[in-house]
């Protein structure tokens, strides 16, 4: 049991990063389709810095500021008035052959990195479950407590009253999406640090499933992280059915992974999005 | 300056941008980018393989690049064409092998096409009706539906249709193959299907109601009810054509070249589809050239993938993207100063 619910938390920590980062650039107005690209930029940077320091907590600053960078070119673009949805796919695009050229020009391979440092299994030794759990208390409480919440939430629901109070809603939005590109970029450290290295496209569509995660929380992030974790359970428990029954070995294994997925298309299919509301300007400059 | 001219200059600019940063990934990479971009152009031009796989790229790009301009001419962005073109060539491939092999060309043809279209539309109209009656966002369900369709495509072939120990299913009827255009490249006569579906959207678009009415939902949904445009039939209606569109892409890679279904054929077209329409600015004849252009540009990598990494080409997919979404927003601010 302990085990199970180590392995639920350690797999859990990517999805849970992504889906609060996203909370948090969505609630201050910009389309968060970039995530997919925060993340590999993110694991490339943490385990490129991390070869080459052979320190950690310097890997996962690297994957945080990696992060941080793709929400700056992100939310300058949606600022500039560029389509966001169009931006964040571009950006994704770019992600996913960009990490296999750097890792072409640097290491002359474009499959994997060298080897980095590796995250522990121990789940309180690990940095990244730390980090996690404040973000996962802090960030809904922000959003909800302080000012630079209201002002966030108010650059994505009426920008025109933040200027009316003197406040620029572009500074507002790259603060946002600052934080949220951080989130996201600890993440993809995560993705690469758990492993010792990184691997082309191993990002996987978690930016994406973290994305559906925000808007079937009602944009709420506390739901969401609560949501990314969820679909953690059900990923573990179906590994688990799968090996120890026997109606599990006859699900064929290409379609194991789907629950995701199909859950997602289930409840967008069968919840109108009466419930769900958007922030009013979103994906308006 | 007129829409039209705006619209060209856009283009232009953002080309230009991206062969720009290009070039400053190619010195990144230490390697002169003169050098680089005029081996490009010298290797694809002076070999008519070469030229043959550009075509072979652009049509089905044009197709794929057709589909997401449709949709984002009623204001939906169809990011479903992975799934769509999947779904197609998967439906074109079986259809074809269980014709009778002595079925004539002029009925096997048509037949193989419309399963790839019809495989496509399916996938497009579950997205638009979700738009439509239950709210879902269209790119959300897309991306969905892009991950669902390629793993059970996957699946299928696996459990029904691949020869013991191979990725490739049974081999399509004779009368279903389209002839190829140049020895020893992939292009083949499914261009005409291609250059057909530019002339039909082009049709459609400017000299029909129909058209007119896709249009006026995309510009405001408001302004189009109160001239009694029902806005969900458009919109389900233009992603189901959206999607029927990126299916027939399967007919270059089924029917033109591989003749039989394989594990993630035509994977990756869908997405740069994206580009081709936003470079080609949802002008279906833009669409046409814009698809050349990236058809040189993937085909061109590859050529000179000795001197440059073939990422490199890759990237500039994405990029072009970028430049095209800053550039559109620059042009209006530069016109209407010049104004």
């Amino acid at each position: 049991m302990i085990a199970f619910v180590q392995r639920v938390i350690l797999a859990s920590i990517t999805l849970v990063l992504a889906a609060l980062g996203g909370s948090v650039t969505e609630r201050s107005g910009v389309i968060d389709l970039a995530i997919e690209a925060k993340l590999l930029f993110g694991a490339f940077a943490a385990a490129a810095v991390g070869h080459a320091t052979g320190s950690l907590a310097a890997a996962i600053a690297a994957g945080v500021i990696a992060g941080m960078l793709v929400a700056a070119v992100q939310v300058a673009c949606a600022v500039y008035g560029a389509d966001q949805v169009i931006v964040g796919i571009g950006l994704n695009l770019i992600a996913l052959a960009g990490t296999r050229f750097l890792m072409q020009v640097i290491y002359d391979t474009g499959t994997n990195t060298p080897p980095s440092p590796q995250l522990t299994d121990g789940v309180l030794a690990n940095p990244l479950v730390w980090i996690t759990v404040v973000a996962a208390i802090a960030v809904p409480l922000a959003v909800r407590r302080t000012r630079w919440g209201l002002r966030l939430r108010a650059a994505g629901d009426r920008p025109e009253s933040l200027i009316a109070v003197g406040v620029s809603p572009a500074r507002t939005r790259l603060y946002a999406g600052l934080v949220g590109g951080a989130l996201a970029g600890a993440g993809g450290a995560k993705l690469s640090l758990a492993v010792a290295g990184f691997s082309a496209d191993m990002a996987g569509g978690r930016g994406y499933i973290a994305l559906a995660m925000v808007i079937l929380a009602g944009w709420r992030p506390a739901l969401a992280a609560l949501g990314a974790l969820g679909l953690a359970v059900a990923d573990a428990l179906e590994i688990h059915v799968e090996i120890t029954t026997a109606i599990g070995r006859h699900i064929p294994t290409e379609l194991a992974h789907l629950v995701p997925y199909v859950l997602t298309l289930a409840v967008l299919a069968i919840w109108s999005s009466h419930d769900r509301k958007p922030p009013q300007a979103l994906g308006k400059p | 300056m007129t829409g039209r001219q705006r619209e060209v200059y856009a283009a232009a600019i953002a080309l230009l941008a991206t062969v720009a940063i290009g070039s400053v990934l190619m010195l990144i990479a230490h390697r002169g980018p003169g050098y680089v971009w005029s081996e490009m152009v010298v290797r694809v031009l002076t070999s008519p393989t070469r030229l043959g796989d550009a075509l072979y790229r652009a049509t089905a790009l044009s197709l794929t690049g057709l589909a997401v301009s449709v949709a984002l001419d009623a204001g939906l962005f169809n990011i479903a064409g992975e799934a769509q073109l999947a779904a197609g060539v998967l439906a074109c491939a079986v259809v074809g092998a269980a014709l009778p092999d002595g079925t004539p060309w002029p009925i096997a043809i048509p037949i193989c096409a419309l399963a790839a279209a019809v495989a496509g539309a399916a996938i497009g109209a579950v997205i638009g009706v979700l738009r439509v009656t239950r709210g879902a966002h269209e790119v959300i369900t897309s991306i969905m539906l892009n991950e669902i369709v390629a793993a059970i495509v996957l699946w299928i072939g696996n459990a029904f249709l691949f020869e013991n120990g191979t990725i490739t299913g049974p081999a399509i009827a004779s009368g279903a193959r389209l002839p190829q255009l140049v020895a020893g490249s992939s292009a083949n006569m499914s261009f005409v299907i291609a250059a057909g579906a530019i002339a039909l959207v082009w049709w459609l678009r400017g000299r029909t109601t129909w058209g007119q009415a896709l249009l006026a939902v995309g510009r405001d949904h408001d302004a189009a009810r109160s001239v009694g445009i029902s806005v969900g039939r458009v919109q389900i209606a233009a992603m189901t054509v959206s999607g029927a569109l990126a299916g027939l892409a399967a007919t270059d890679f089924v029917m033109g070249n591989r003749h039989a279904f394989e594990e993630g054929l035509g994977r990756g077209f869908g997405f740069v589809g994206l580009s081709a329409a936003l470079l080609g600015r949802l002008n279906p004849i833009g669409i046409g050239i814009a698809s050349l252009v990236l058809g040189f540009l993937s085909v061109g990598g590859l050529a000179v993938e000795d001197i440059v990494p073939k990422e490199l080409p890759e990237m500039l997919e994405g990029i072009v993207v970028i430049a095209i979404a800053i550039a559109v927003p620059w042009v209006m601010r530069h016109a209407r100063r010049a104004a």
